[in-house]
Formats: structure tokens, sequence, C-alpha cells
């Protein structure tokens, strides 16, 4: 298809936008040498163009969508309907307190709901997403320690099951990264972790159940190491959606969490978002929380700042609008709603990779969380045809693939997570898709290296991509 | 797959050519090149930076992930392989021309193998 500014046509506009209705200043002393090469569409042409770009993109309201560790639930369209209530979007957040109550009862109740359901005192809503949430709850263990005169605590241990983003987030906010190896199993090597804690520990980031779907038997012996150590816990919520309402990190131990509202809280994710991160704290952490928190006070709510607050990690309440979506899904699911999505969460995951054990090795073989691992290893020494070429096959099949290539402690590892929102029918037929491409790709392994077959665009060159990107319109002069 | 014998080598998959003893290039192996995939990017070190050896001193991306590259020796940056960030392929297609950086001042260096050596550690690695 043709890009929009091949679309393009001089002269060519729209005429459906409203004339200014405030005084024109003039503003020659910052004018352009030469205009801005913006295309120029009329209206109809313009909407075409992102229909068309619509159609050539993949959602979960398109079909299924199992990324692991990435939760694609669906996203209620009554979520869309109450985040563009006028009494939201008509506001700014510079307006006094009074005239936005609404809006401060709506942060205060999801904070409360959110406390509760990660067994924490105190929640900022301010983070714009998942590593941004980490990076904030590492300035709070990291002003922690600070604050108690503690300065030689500089290291943070990370399991090598962890995303990615956790050593990453750890490194920005100025610590040493100590990798702590898995046990043979998948969970935390304690031996490894007790070797590792020490004066200089400042906290422990973990994802439970990890990132091979599996929930660590031991975390409270973990969580109490790190503690018996004189460090933190941080509980990364990437994988919320299996525990909630089952159980809470903050009784596993846990001082500080994130959690992603654009995963566990059916708000919008990927290129649909903006995501929204919150970070919870025990009550001993409160006063680092960055931004303000709505409280209430003289029967009216307020919104007010930390005393020691780490500094604002980003404007004003962060985003607003992913909050009153959140809100609205809990709202919706209700009381019973929370833990029941975890268990269907598990229960989706169970019955497919059931369905493809006996064909697809399972990297660890039991009863997974909400996610599993498959390895292929063994097929890619036997037959050539590896995970990628597999993922890319289901494409053939009207399936987004599952994540690839991670986590990075499995070889060859698709990790499939279909979440609470799928129905059986969709399952079995994800199943039959999985079991079928598998069979073709035995039967003609050269076949496999081309998939996808139907698609527009088959396999881009990535390794091109990355290494000479073709970032900017060339106008040709 | 290809180490020359004018080469040593670490466990992590460094190589280092030492041009006296005080100075030597520092690359990545034909295994480790292999092992990564298509290279897509390298963060190098600036001249002058220090260098231990065993620790990370710069890291390269593939489509795949992203990875440390530790360093051989201890010692200072002297000059570093601009070339490699405008053509991060010639890591794949020529690891043991594609030298990241020049060390000199060298005062201590890792576990180093020989070509024979690496090679069979590379063996009961795969």
């Amino acid at each position: 298809m043709k890009l929009i500014f091949e679309r393009s046509v001089s002269g060519r506009h729209t005429d459906f936008l409203p004339s200014s209705d405030v005084p024109v200043s003039d503003l020659q002393f910052a004018e352009r040498e030469r205009p801005l090469r913006l295309p120029e569409l009329p209206e109809v042409e313009v909407d075409r163009h992102y229909t068309e770009l619509s159609h050539e993109t993949r959602g979960v309201n398109g079909g299924f969508y199992p990324l692991g560790s990435c939760t694609m639930k669906y996203n209620p369209a009554v979520l869309e309907k109450t985040a563009a209530l006028p009494g939201f979007t008509g506001v700014h957040p510079l307006q006094a307190d009074e005239s936005v109550q609404g809006c401060l009862e709506v942060m205060r109740l999801t904070e409360q709901m959110l406390a509760e359901i990660t067994g924490m005192d105190a929640m900022t809503l301010q983070p714009a997403a998942g590593a941004h949430g980490e990076f904030t709850g590492l300035l709070l263990i990291k002003a922690w320690h600070r604050s108690r005169g503690d300065t030689a605590r500089n290291k943070i241990l990370v399991p090598d099951s962890a995303h990615g983003t956790n050593p990453a987030s750890a490194a920005m906010a100025g610590f040493e990264v100590v990798n702590i190896p898995s046990d043979p199993n998948g969970y935390v090597d304690l031996a490894e972790l007790r070797q590792h804690v020490g004066a200089d520990t400042a906290g422990l980031m973990l994802t439970n159940p990890n990132t091979v779907g599996l929930f660590d038997p031991n975390i409270s012996e973990i969580t109490r190491i790190v503690h018996e150590a004189g460090g933190l816990n941080y509980y990364d919520g990437a994988n919320l959606n299996a525990i909630m309402g089952i159980v809470r990190p903050g009784d596993m131990g846990f001082d500080v969490v994130h959690l992603n509202l654009h995963k566990t809280f059916a708000t919008p994710h990927g290129g649909g978002g903006p995501g929204s991160g919150p970070v919870g704290c025990k009550a001993f952490l409160r006063d680092f929380l960055p931004g303000f928190r709505a409280e209430e006070k003289d029967g009216s709510l307020h919104r007010t700042q930390a005393q020691a607050r780490v500094g604002d990690v980003r404007s004003f309440g962060g985003n607003f609008g992913v909050v009153v979506k959140a809100l609205t899904y809990l709202l919706s699911i209700g009381r019973e709603g929370v833990p029941q999505t975890a268990a269907n969460a598990v229960l989706n995951a169970n019955y497919l990779m059931h369905r493809l054990k006996d064909v697809y090795p399972m990297a660890f073989d039991v009863t997974c969380m909400h996610e599993f691992v498959i390895t292929l290893e063994k097929m890619k020494e036997e037959t050539g045809v590896s995970a990628l070429d597999i993922a890319k096959g289901l494409i053939d099949y009207g399936m987004h693939p599952p994540t690839m290539y991670f986590p990075l402690i499995v070889h060859e590892a698709l990790m499939v997570e279909p979440t609470e929102t799928e129905t059986k029918e969709t399952l079995d037929a994800a199943a039959d898709a999985f079991r079928k491409v598998l069979e073709e790709a035995r039967a003609n392994p050269e076949e496999a290296h081309h998939r996808p077959l139907n698609t527009r665009i088959r396999r881009p060159d990535e390794v091109k991509a990355a290494r000479k990107p073709v970032i900017r319109y060339d106008f040709g002069d | 797959m290809h180490f020359p014998e004018e080469l040593k080598y670490t466990k992590t998959h460094e190589w280092v050519r030492f041009t006296d003893e005080g100075t030597a290039y520092i690359g990545i192996t034909d295994y480790a090149q292999d092992q990564l995939g298509d290279l897509v990017f390298v963060n190098l070190p600036a001249a002058g930076d220090d260098l231990t050896a065993g620790e990370p001193f710069a890291d390269v991306e593939s489509v795949k992930a992203v990875s440390d590259v530790n360093s051989p020796v201890t010692g200072t940056v002297r000059e570093v392989n601009e070339d490699l960030a405008d053509a991060p392929e010639k890591m794949n297609e020529a690891p043991y021309e594609a030298w990241f950086v020049l060390a000199e001042g060298i005062t201590d260096q890792a576990e180093l193998m020989d070509a024979q050596a690496y090679e069979a550690f590379v063996e009961s690695e795969g």
C-alpha cells in the first residue's frame, strides 16, 4: 500500500477544521525558513489510508493473540466509553481540587482496590508503563536505604529468568546487577541466593509466577533470605493475572510492586496503549512515593504529596485515562471476578498445554500458571525447523504467534499465554493450528522456512531493518 | 568454525591478539558470532576508558538479544574500531578482523586459552 506522503497532492486539504477562536498573534520572529512538508490530503483520503493500515495490523479483536508474558486479554468496549466521559476528558490537571472531585475519586478508588489486590498500603499511579514502574520502585528502595544512612547497599539481585527490563531498570537506577541462576526446575536457586545476599544487597527483583509460567514454591523463603540480609523485595507484576485475588505479593514478603494496567487490568497494550504502571508499597515506604495521591480530608478529596518523595517520574497524575479504564474493568468484574479471572487464565493455559504436549515438548512439564513454554531445540537439531518457523507458520492459520526466544534460559522457546478471555472453541482451534503447523513442518521443512505463505508481507528482513533502518520519508531531494 | 592459532581466547568467547606484552586487539570469536546470530548494533567504549579483565566493556545486539562482551585484559582503551558502528555485519562476516578496541597498558589478564584448548572448550559447550 502507499505511504501517506505518496497519496499527498500539493494544495489538497480538508475544510472541516474549525476557524480560530483566539486572537491571531504575529509570530514572524519564529517563522520557519521553509514550510513543513506535511502530507496534503482531503479528510476522506486520510480516513481511507488509516482504515487500510488498520486492516494490515493484528489485534486481539482480530483473532487469538497468545503473546506470552504480555497478557493480551480482550479490552472490553465499555472501558472506552467511561474513559471518554466529558468529566474525565474535559478537565485540566491544574484545576483546583474542588473542581475535579470525580477524577480524584477515581484515583483514590483505583489505588485502594489495587493496594488490596497486591497487599500493599499505598500506591502511586504516576508511572506510565511497567519498566517505568520498576525504575520508580527501585528509586523507593534506594531512597529508603539512604534515609537510614545505609549507603553501602548498591546491588540488586535478579534471577536469570527475569524480564530483560529488570536488570535494565536496576542499572538505570544506579545499582549493580547480580544475576541469580535458576535451579533445574526453573525456580530460584536458594543456595545461590544465600551466597549472594549480604551487606551490599539493596534488594531482589522477582516475577512470580516467573517467566516460565511457574509459581515459585519457595517464595516465602526467598523473601525471608533477602529481608534477613537487610534488603527489600520487589515484585514485578507482569504476571499478576495468574494470581490476583488468590494470593497477594504483600503476603509473600514483597515490599514494593508494580502493576501493568495494560496487561492485567484490560487496558490496551502495545501500539494501542498508552500503558500505566502503578507502583505500590508497604507503609514504611509511603513517604517516598512520587507525584501525588488523592486523600480525603474534611469531607472532600485533596491531592497530597509525600514528604520525602523521590520526585515526579511523570507529569501530573500519570496516564489518567488508562486509570479510568482499569477502574471500570475492576468495577465490572467485581470482587468475585478478580480471582475468577486468574483461575480461568490458569485453566486456559493448562488446557492448551495439555492439548499440545504429546507433540510439542514442554520446557517444564508440570502444571503451569497462566502461560507455558515450549522448547523446539530437538526439532531444530533433527529437521532444521526452528521456533521462528513454527511461529511464522501459525500466522497462516490466522493466529498471532506466541512470544519467541524468550525466556532466554529456554532454547528455541515459544511462550504461550492464552488469557482468560478465550473460549474453549478458540483454544481448540488454536491447538489444531499448532498441531497442523508442526505436522506440515515435519513433512516439508523447506516450506516451513518460507512461511507465512498467505500474508501480503512474508518475512521482513529484520536484520536489514535493524542495521539500515529507513525511518524518514525520502522526498527525493 | 575457525580459530586462528595466533590468538588467545576466553571462556566467554572473546579473542585477544597481543601486539606486544602491554598492547592487544580484542574482539569476539567465530563461535560467539555464530551463536548470537546476525549482529545489528555494537555499543563500544571510548578511548581512554579503563578495561578490567573479566568485566563487560561493550555490548552487542542481535535480532534476538543483547549480550555483554567481557574484556580479556585489564588496561586502557587506546583506540576504538568506529567502523563497526556503521557496519556491524563485519562482526559476523570477519570476526577476527572486526576488532572492537586496541588495549594498552595491560597489567592483568583473564584466564586465556590457546586455539586448541578453546576449540575443545567450544565443543564441550555445544
